[in-house]
């Protein structure tokens, strides 16, 4: 079964498209790394299949299932990461968690609270409101909740932002972790050689459409990367 | 045309062919105005709406959208006219602007709610998310209508207050007539204004467009 | 615990942190009784006579100020995102926070109430539980529309501003009843209510159904 399959996904808002028929498949326990220009379409597809978005054509299915007819099924399976950390400022990062955790419905809960927050190096902070964390530590705690739940799929934008070396380590030695346990990754990024550190498969996304897919270690990634950047892809 | 045809014997006959009202005089014949103005125009723009509201969530095409936001328009001209005629009316034979009767608080505040989801339009200049929220607001205000309704009604029957209406005593068959016809009239009225209104905002919507590809080619 | 009541569980911590939902309202609900006080003193008209309305119009704008609260908490983080991505139907999201809003307008309410009771005069007896009735109904289908309406205004340019203009058109219907509840209770030995107390009910009954349906479009992106 593939973690995601993408059918022809299109998405316009108004008169302006987005996403001009996606077509993707992606493997379980493929680590994928999306890169494309600001306005390509890359967070656009990543909101779609995290069902934040609605697509105005296609199917998109996560682990079988179609988000269209069971979205609750399928958001069990996914976690989403994006630059803003849906952090509430007055609880606590021990507050937060279980308040995700419960929204999930995750049966006992605080084992597994602490040892997150012990692995992004907040396990001295717990019982500090959010309110008080630097940028930093904001990250590293919406890392904690993307895993929290043990999504099958995990969706990253751009999530190197705004991050110290501390927090991109942290992320790194997660995202090899979650890889080497067999979770999907799927992540955005402008970075190239960060994108395709830990990737297994890379992709570009031109004006709403996959234009280039590969293998993350082939060198044609890099160079159909470099003239993309130029302007425009042999497609 | 077909509109200007009606109206002229409905002129006719509001004027001339009507006979004159015992108490109210002349100024009774507002009230062949008055009344289509309002079920029609105000009443029925909110089916419109209400229409228009539920076929975009149902549909998601920008199409009902449109034709929510001329019913909305409609209803705001319609209602204000309305308002005016009742207003017209009243002061000569009631010697004030504005009687606050059950009927006519039921029209501010569904001017009211037209004002509202124009300035919600005005506010959101995102062409999807304004169809979206618009379309949500619009059907939890036409909601409003009849319980609105209900309960100034009950207002009206705990607060007796005299029944003001420019319908005035006794329902002449001549009157009836002329009811009718004007009502016709103002209908076929509203019918063009409609789809005049509705044409015209396919047309912005595509001049929309194209401006904005012409921008994004610059 | 259950989605919906993790989210009401959410609320109340932080606001038991916070302490700003329900001190503004409250502080907000006791200001306008003490406008209302000095502005129709001199006037010597009855008090009970503009007693309802001065208390609804009380509640009512407290009521808004605590809602645009409530969802300035979920803006912030974008933590509403947060709650779209979870495993919960959009209308239990919506129900969810309508609890909430609600809890906290009624506390403050049960607070500002006796203030008015005071102010006026009144003897706190029967009239007063007939009144606290009318308040909790009242106040549910406020929260149940409000809920919704804020959502909406926080889309618009004008944000938290929006949100009187939606909002107090479409709440006519509670306010004219609730009004009048609160007269017959005050004025009437044996008030008749009836028809009031239903068309609270069918108020909140009919905007929290259409709410829980629609909710989806005015969250969605």
């Amino acid at each position: 079964m593939f973690a995601l399959e993408s059918e022809d996904i299109r998405k316009t808002f108004g008169h302006f498209t987005a996403l001009a028929g996606v077509t993707l498949s992606v493997e379980r326990g493929e680590f994928l790394a999306l890169f494309g220009r600001n306005g390509a379409g890359k967070t656009t597809f990543l909101k779609v299949a995290a069902t934040l978005v609605r697509h105005t054509q296609g199917k998109l299915r996560v682990e079988g299932i179609d988000i269209s007819e069971e979205p609750e099924k399928a958001r069990r399976q996914i976690g989403f990461l994006s630059h803003n950390t849906y952090l509430y400022r007055d609880l606590n990062p021990v507050e937060n968690l279980r308040f995700f955790a419960r929204l999930y419905g995750l049966k006992e809960p605080d084992k597994r609270i602490a040892a997150l927050l012990e692995r992004v190096g907040l396990g001295r902070r717990t019982a500090d409101p959010v309110r008080a964390f630097s940028r930093g530590l904001h990250q590293r705690l919406g890392i904690a909740r993307v895993m929290l739940h043990d999504p099958s799929l995990i969706l990253l934008d751009e999530p190197y932002t705004g991050l110290d070396a501390n927090a991109v380590e942290i992320l790194n030695e997660l995202l090899d972790e979650a890889s080497r346990a067999g979770k999907t990754i799927i992540l955005t990024t402008h970075d190239l050689d960060q994108g395709l550190r830990g990737a297994t498969r890379a992709a570009i996304i031109d004006r709403g459409k996959v234009v280039f897919t590969g293998k993350a270690k082939d060198s044609a990634i890099r160079d159909a990367y470099a003239s993309y950047i130029r302007g425009g892809v042999n497609r | 045309m077909l509109s200007v045809i009606t109206m002229l014997p409905a002129l006719y006959m509001i004027f001339l062919f009507a006979p004159t009202e015992a108490t109210q005089g002349n100024t009774q014949r507002i009230f062949y105005f008055h009344v289509p103005l309002a079920v029609i125009g105000a009443y029925g723009s909110a089916i419109l709406l209400f229409t228009g509201c539920l076929g975009f969530l149902l549909t998601r095409d920008l199409m009902w959208d449109r034709f929510a936001a001329c019913a909305a328009e409609m209803g705001v001209v319609f209602t204000t006219a309305q308002l005016l005629t009742a207003m017209m009316w009243a002061k000569p034979i009631w010697g004030t602007w504005y009687v606050f009767d059950s009927r006519g608080t039921l029209q501010i505040v569904l001017l009211l709610i037209y004002i509202a989801y124009f300035m919600l339009r005005a506010y959101l200049p995102d062409r999807e998310k304004r169809a979206k929220l618009c379309a949500v607001f619009g059907l939890l205000g036409m909601v409003d209508v009849p319980i609105n309704y209900l309960s100034i009604y009950l207002f009206r029957t705990q607060h007796p207050q005299p029944v003001i209406s420019p319908g005035g005593g006794g329902v002449d068959p001549d009157m009836g007539k002329t009811l009718l016809v004007s009502s016709i009239a103002i209908g076929l009225l509203y019918a063009y204004f409609f789809v005049r209104r509705l044409t015209i905002a396919k047309l912005e919507e595509e001049v929309d467009y194209l401006s904005q590809v012409a921008a994004a080619h610059e | 615990m259950k989605p919906l009541a993790a989210i009401i569980f959410k609320d109340i911590v932080i606001e038991m942190r916070s302490k700003e939902s329900i001190s503004s309202m409250l502080m907000f609900g006791i200001l306008v009784l003490i406008i209302f006080m000095f502005a129709f003193e001199s006037s010597g008209l009855d008090k009970t006579v503009i007693g309802p309305g001065e208390l609804w119009v009380a509640f009512s704008f407290a009521a808004i100020l605590g809602l645009n609260r409530s969802l300035a908490m979920e803006i912030d983080n974008d933590c509403l995102q947060g709650l779209l991505l979870a495993p919960l139907g959009r209308g239990e999201l919506y129900l969810g926070k309508v609890a909430s809003n609600f809890t906290f307008m009624v506390i403050a309410e049960f607070i500002v109430l006796p203030v008015f009771f005071i102010l006026n005069n009144l003897s706190f007896d029967q009239r007063f539980l007939g009144i606290v009735g009318i308040t909790i109904l009242g106040s549910l289908g406020i929260a149940a529309v409000g809920t919704i309406l804020s959502t909406i205004s926080a889309n618009t340019r004008m944000k938290e501003v929006m949100l009187p203009i939606l909002q107090i058109p479409l709440s006519v219907p509670v306010v004219i009843a609730a009004v009048e509840a609160t007269s017959q209770i005050l004025n009437n030995e044996k008030p008749e209510i009836s028809a009031w107390l239903t068309i609270l009910a069918g108020f909140s009954i009919v905007y929290l159904t259409v709410s829980y349906l629609v909710f989806e479009f005015a969250v969605e992106e």
